[in-house]
Order: C-alpha cells, then structure tokens, then sequence
C-alpha cells in the first residue's frame, strides 16, 4: 500500500500537534543543557508551517514539505530552524514529482533528511543531536524497506530505533550546540533536538503506520 | 517571576517597536522580517556592518545602529538566534555597493543562520563576508565542543569595524580588521543570579543565595565552576587572570579594559569591579589606554559581571575614538 499527500499531511499535523503538547517538556530538557526555548521555537515554526499549509493547499508532497521547511527557516529560529528546515526540504526534494509513496521512497526521505541535518550542523552520531535519533530510525527504515516489510511494521521499527537512540543520548557528552559548553556536565541528561527526532519517527507510526 | 511585559510572546516586537519610537531620528525599524536599520539607510560606497542575535542582550545589538557603528541589526526572539530572512533584508538594505560585513557571534544558531543569509545575498549579487566571534575564555576551545562563545569582544568589533567602515575602508579590510579584534581579545562572566526568559518565566538555572556560578554565559549557560560568593575584588581576580593568561599579554601592552554588568547589576557595584580589574591590569604591566564601564551586552535580569579585556593597536584606538552616534553609544558628534 502506498501513501499520499494526505496522509503526509496528517503526518505534519500530528507532528505539529505532538510538539504543541510537549512544548513544556522539551523547554525543560533544553533548560538543563541549553537554553530553555526549544519547544517554544518549535512549537512556534511549526504553528506557523501549519498554518501555512491552511492557507495555500500544497499540490503535492514535496511541495507541502517544502512549505514546511521555508516556514520553519524563517519563523523558528535558533539551531532548530535551519535544521528541521533542511530536514523537510531534502525529505521533500527525495520524491519530488511523486503522487504516492511506498515504504522505500519514506526511507529515502527520511534518509535525504538525515543527510541534510548532518551537512548543516556538522554533526556525528555520539555528539548527542537530532543526529542520534535519526540514524538508527534511518537504518531501521532500509532494513524495513529491503525486507518488504509492510508501513506499520517499518515505521513501529524506525520508532522504536529512533526511542533507543534518543534514550542513548542520555550519558553521552554533548559535542555540538550549545550543550556542548557544559562538557561532563551535559552527561545524564537527554538531548532535546533527539527527542523532538524521536517525535518524527512516533507520529509518523501512528499517523501513515496503520 | 515579575516582569514588565504584556504577553510573553510580543515581548520582542513590543520592545523593538517602543524601541523604533524613542529613536527616530537615528534608527527605522522594519517588521515582517524584523531588523533595525539606521535611518539614512545605506550609505553610497560604504561598506555596510551589520550584526544580530538573539534578544535579551539589550542594548546589543539595535542599540549600537547608527552613525558610525552598526548599519543595521536583526533582533531574534528571547535567547534565540534570528531567522536568514531577517538577515537577507538587513543586507539588502544596508548595501551601499561596498559589500556587507556579517559580524557573528559564535553560537551553532547563529552560526547556521548567517551562513544560510550569506549564501542567499550572495545569490543576489550582494557581497557579504562573516566573521564570528569567538572570545569566552571560560569555554575551552576543542574539536569536542560548538568552541568559544561570542560574547563581550563583540561590541568592541562592532564598535572599532563601525569606524573603520565610517572611514571608507574596503570589505576586505573591514573584514580582517573584525578578526585582528577577534584575535585580540578575550572575555569571561560571572552572576550571582539566574535570568529568567519571558516564555519560561522560570530561572534558567538554580542558585543558592550564598552561590555564584563562574564563566557564565550570556543566556545562562553554565560556566566553568560554582562556588560560595566572595568579595568583588577575589571576584574581579577570578575573571582578570584567566583573561589576561589567555590572551598572553605583556608588559607595555595597551589594552581597552570593557567592564560590563549582565543586566541586574547596578553600576555602584560595577565601578568597584572596574576599580580592582584596572588595579590587577596595572600590576601586570599594561596601559589602561580606553575602558567601558556599563551594561552593553547584558543576559535580561541577570546580576553579575564579565570583563572583556582588548589588546590595542594604534588603528584600532584611532578607530576606536572615531565618531559614533548610536542609542547606546556617542561620543566625537
């Protein structure tokens, strides 16, 4: 079975919604080892991405995710703009033209956009970013799409991959952004741009998974 | 926590529209993108400065906007870098057919943002070069961390390639002339209490009453290390020698000594930091040739301190001395 653009956007409403509900959470991750505004920006890029796509029907996939990411480059700020912006524009460039999407095509966005993100902030994985959650979910996305297997099976796999490598951020010594200042003492606690990664991978299951 | 706002989230626009207001005779401020931009625009054949960051910092940077200084500036959100659409516009607007110099602080946001603002004007044929600020000695520079966070030597970059622009130097001089500065000095803060962001409205980070956290950075990120409060001269100490050993001074050395309160502390208390760092500059041989006592580069609410310590150059006191007539800065007009 393959996807369309509806279920993508149901996807980024969910997305968008998760973010708007854990706003606080992520504020407050991001107050241990950053600066306190993480969901507060991304809770404000993607409200304004969502209302975006209210106001002019994307007519295709790529074009919905590109709206996304000129949205969030533009209204978020900080690291995260640029970087969830990245992320949504190389997702989208991955299948550009396509109608409908198969598992295969939503691992290549999903690595499209991981490469993206690694490109622009220059991180590793193990410097505790986005980065760790994303490429486990990656990896476990083309091992799904080699295998055949069917939407909820893949994206159940890259969720759970993407919850593990945001729990592993955890003990890591942050390297890259602004955690990074704290050395030794950014150990113990989870990385917020991991988290709201896992948050991709979560609502993608429930939202195209079914 | 009490604060003097509406609703947390028109803080920026609220405050750089009063801003706009109380300063028009030397700065417009546009919306939608937002950026403040001197009021006689660009400039003929001059090379264009402009700066941003997140806010919070005030009056860094729209307060330094004007003659002789900053040609414009692009406010963020609280604590959050600005966005490449604000810095595109500012750079447009500031073109005067010289070229733009991108003076960056160096934060991963800020960074990213400018980087993407520079490869967008340059696709509109308008010639930027960026030079980031890197002069928090409390932040040990390695391949493991973002490196030195940008703090108080920006104002005195902003301050000295504002003059040199004024004066009709190329881009490219401006430009190495930003790094000369950047290479030259050095910085590191203290506070005795936490900021508190409009939208959290929580303390960034827990102090006890009896606590100080040294090598902090400017939106609360944790320093080098916590430790009971001390009298402001042990303080002062503890700031100036790092500095001072970082930036390997030598006797007979001139340097401009930027004394600079964080936003909560009051300037009684700043002048008596002043009197012991210019008293421990001495004892090391230099020549206190310019200073800046006040709070130019501040963290919101935050009390406490940092020093910035500047090896000079007969250009950059030149430069230094030049006109400026800014809502934060004038002399020489």
């Amino acid at each position: 079975m393959s996807r369309t653009l509806d279920d993508v956007l149901a996807w980024l409403r969910a997305y968008a919604d998760k973010i708007a509900e854990e706003k606080q959470y992520l504020t407050k991750l991001d107050s241990a080892i950053g600066d306190a505004d993480h969901g507060v920006n991304m809770n404000r890029g993607f409200q304004a991405a969502m209302e975006a796509l209210d106001d002019k029907a994307p007519a295709s996939i790529d074009k919905a995710l590109n709206t996304v990411a000129m949205t969030l480059i533009s209204k978020t700020g900080g690291a995260s703009g640029p970087l969830y912006g990245t992320f949504f524009m190389r997702a989208g460039s991955a299948v550009k033209g396509q109608e409908t999407i198969d598992v295969s095509d939503w691992a290549s966005m999903m690595d499209a956009g991981l490469q993206g993100v690694i490109q622009r902030g220059k991180a590793e994985v193990g410097d505790k970013t986005m980065v760790d959650a994303l490429t486990p979910a990656v990896e476990a996305l083309q091992q799904a799409a080699e295998d055949g297997d069917d939407w909820g099976d893949a994206l159940a796999a890259a969720a759970e991959a993407a919850h593990d490598g945001m729990e592993a951020t955890i003990p890591l010594i942050a390297k890259k952004g602004r955690a990074s200042y704290l050395g030794e003492r950014s150990k113990g606690h989870q990385d917020p741009g991991a988290t709201s990664s896992y948050y991709l991978m979560e609502t993608a299951a429930a939202a195209l998974g079914g | 926590m009490k604060k003097l706002i509406n609703d947390p989230d028109a803080v920026v626009r609220e405050s750089v529209e009063g801003f706009g207001m109380a300063h028009p005779d030397l700065v417009t401020v546009h919306h939608d993108p937002t950026y403040i931009v001197r009021a006689d625009g660009a400039q003929e054949g001059k090379v264009g400065v402009i700066s941003g960051g997140g806010s919070g910092h005030e009056p860094m940077h729209g307060g330094f906007v004007g003659r002789g200084m900053l040609d414009a500036a692009c406010p963020g959100e609280v604590f959050t870098s600005p966005t490449p659409d604000q810095m595109l516009a500012a750079t447009e607007a500031v073109d005067g057919g010289a070229g733009v110099l991108h003076i960056v602080k160096n934060y991963t946001g800020d960074v990213m943002n400018f980087e993407m603002a520079a490869e967008m004007a340059e696709n509109d044929d308008v010639e930027v070069q960026s030079v980031v600020i890197d002069d928090d000695v409390a932040v040990q520079d390695s391949l493991y961390t973002a490196g030195r966070r940008g703090v108080g030597g920006t104002v005195l970059a902003e301050k000295i390639c504002g003059a040199a622009a004024d004066a009709g130097h190329s881009l490219d001089e401006v430009a190495d002339l930003c790094r000369q500065v950047n290479d030259n000095v050095r910085s590191m803060g203290m506070a005795l209490t936490s900021c508190v962001t409009p939208s959290s409205g929580e303390p960034t980070f827990d102090l006890d009453e009896d606590e100080m956290e040294i090598g902090i950075g400017i939106h609360g990120e944790p320093g080098r290390e916590r430790k009971s409060i001390r009298p402001v001269d042990e303080v002062v100490e503890m700031l100036m020698e790092p500095v001072l050993d970082d930036l390997g001074t030598k006797e007979g050395d001139r340097i401009l000594l930027f004394v600079n309160s964080m936003g909560g502390t009051p300037l009684i208390e700043l002048y008596i930091a002043y009197r012991k760092a210019h008293e421990i500059a001495e004892q090391h041989g230099l020549t206190v040739a310019r200073n800046l006592v006040g709070p130019y580069i501040t963290s919101l609410e935050m009390a406490g301190m940092s020093v910035t310590v500047l090896r000079l150059t007969d250009q950059m006191i030149d430069l230094w001395d030049a006109p400026v007539h800014t809502p934060a800065l004038r002399w020489g007009v």
